[in-house]
């Protein structure tokens, strides 16, 4: 990783206009992973400072500003009383607290990263994003898209439900990134199952969720082909850390004991 | 560029480049407690403290610090030498590499958390690798040194 020159933006209206007038420019979020990334960035804008990095409530939603750490995410209050907590368990889960002091949830969010196991869980909770120009998207929709983001994420809304939720990730270490992972939820419209570092960018299980949303009182039956559909329908791959068969197995898994868990 | 940085209560101007990580700086200015490790965020021996809480230095650019206050162990000298107390009586310690870095976590770790239980001590030191110890003799000196008021 270069980097030739360092923005610290002023305003969002800097930055957008910065990374629209060149091609070689990124934000650079957080910055953990930085590193890692095999390319020259021509300039490097950051955010912080620009208060985007609080996160508040309103009466219905809560509002995490892009720039709020995973430790922030993790430990805030309001957060861990949706969905049993799910959004707050997922970062808790990623690396050590030296690192989720550094990485953002708008990096994770902007990075599409398929082995976030965040992203899983704001996926399944319908989180919507607010990007500088576009505005407000659903973080579904932002996921389906090609590419990246070339406007700035400035905020991520989580609506505040209090239902049932289970989220849960399979790593070799705790410092590794995840074999697999999976985020299930029962709120007021039905059943929603999300699976992750497949490793491809997480995604719905549609078939398995058309499935149990139908059932009128699942039981184990159900629950067994649910699971059964979601790792068959899901698309997984190999990496040095799975086989695509040990992915699908685990998925079958996952979805059993999410469901399970969320139903109970 | 010029970046600012109040390192252990010091004001100190660093000349960095854009790309410069706050590991290189501090050890290129002589800070060599802070030591380098994996380089890529997983063993947390570049630990600091970036206004007082742990990061990996490894993986901060130093611009980004600019006024901020950065904490090593020569900036809590005598937390440090209780902590090693507490380490040299459980026998937690061998090599100690990773000694300055546990430190600093378990600094911060105390400020951060009240009355932690083991599985939060345990999951607050998920990122800081000791590869001698295996963490047994380190939790009870840990438990030790959370116990001192």
């Amino acid at each position: 990783m270069k980097i030739d020159s360092y923005l610290k933006a002023k305003s969002v209206e800097e930055a957008y206009k910065v990374l629209k007038e060149n091609k070689d420019a990124a934000v650079i979020a957080g910055g953990a992973w930085l590193k890692l990334m095999p390319k020259t960035i021509g300039t490097a804008i950051d955010l912080k400072g620009l208060g985007l990095d609080e996160i508040t409530e309103t009466d219905n939603e809560i509002v995490i500003g892009c720039m709020a750490t995973l430790r922030q995410v993790e430990k805030y209050e309001a957060l861990q009383e949706q969905y049993d907590g799910i959004i707050s368990k997922s970062a808790s889960s990623i690396m050590g607290v030296t690192v989720r002091n550094i990485a953002t949830i708008g990096g994770t969010v902007a990075g599409k990263y398929g082995f976030s196991d965040l992203l899983p869980t704001l996926m399944v909770v319908d989180a919507e994003l607010e990007f500088y120009k576009r505005g407000r998207v659903k973080l579904s929709e932002f996921m389906n898209e090609k590419g990246f983001a070339d406007d700035i994420l400035t905020h991520i809304y989580i609506k505040k439900v209090k239902s049932r939720g289970w989220f849960e990730t399979m790593k070799n270490t705790a410092i590794d990134f995840p074999i697999i992972n999976s985020a299930v939820i029962k709120s007021p419209e039905g059943y929603c199952i999300v699976i992750g570092a497949r490793p491809y960018k997480a995604a719905y299980a549609i078939k398995s969720m058309e499935f149990i949303n139908a059932c009128k009182n699942p039981g184990t039956d159900e629950i067994a082909q649910a699971a059964d559909i979601a790792a068959d329908e899901m698309k997984f791959g190999k990496n040095q850390r799975g086989s695509a068969e040990y992915r699908k197995e685990l998925c079958r898994t996952f979805v059993k004991r999410g469901l399970t868990e969320v139903i109970s | 560029m010029k970046t600012k940085i109040n390192v252990n209560g010091t004001l100190k101007t660093f000349e960095v480049k854009p790309d410069e990580y706050l590991l290189d700086t501090l050890r290129n200015s002589g800070c060599v407690s802070v030591r380098r490790g994996c380089d890529t965020t997983s063993c947390g021996v570049c630990t600091i403290l970036l206004d007082g809480k742990p990061i990996a230095s490894c993986s901060y650019l130093s611009c980004r610090a600019d006024g901020h206050n950065v904490t090593t162990v020569e900036g809590i000298p005598k937390e440090v030498a209780l902590i090693a107390d507490f380490f040299g009586h459980e026998g937690a310690d061998q090599c100690g590499y990773c000694n300055p870095s546990m430190a600093l976590t378990i600094y911060a770790m105390k400020k951060e958390l009240k009355n932690p239980s083991d599985d939060e001590i345990r999951a607050y030191l998920v990122g800081n690798l000791c590869r001698c110890s295996g963490y047994v003799a380190q939790h009870r000196a840990i438990r030790a040194y959370l116990e001192v008021e």
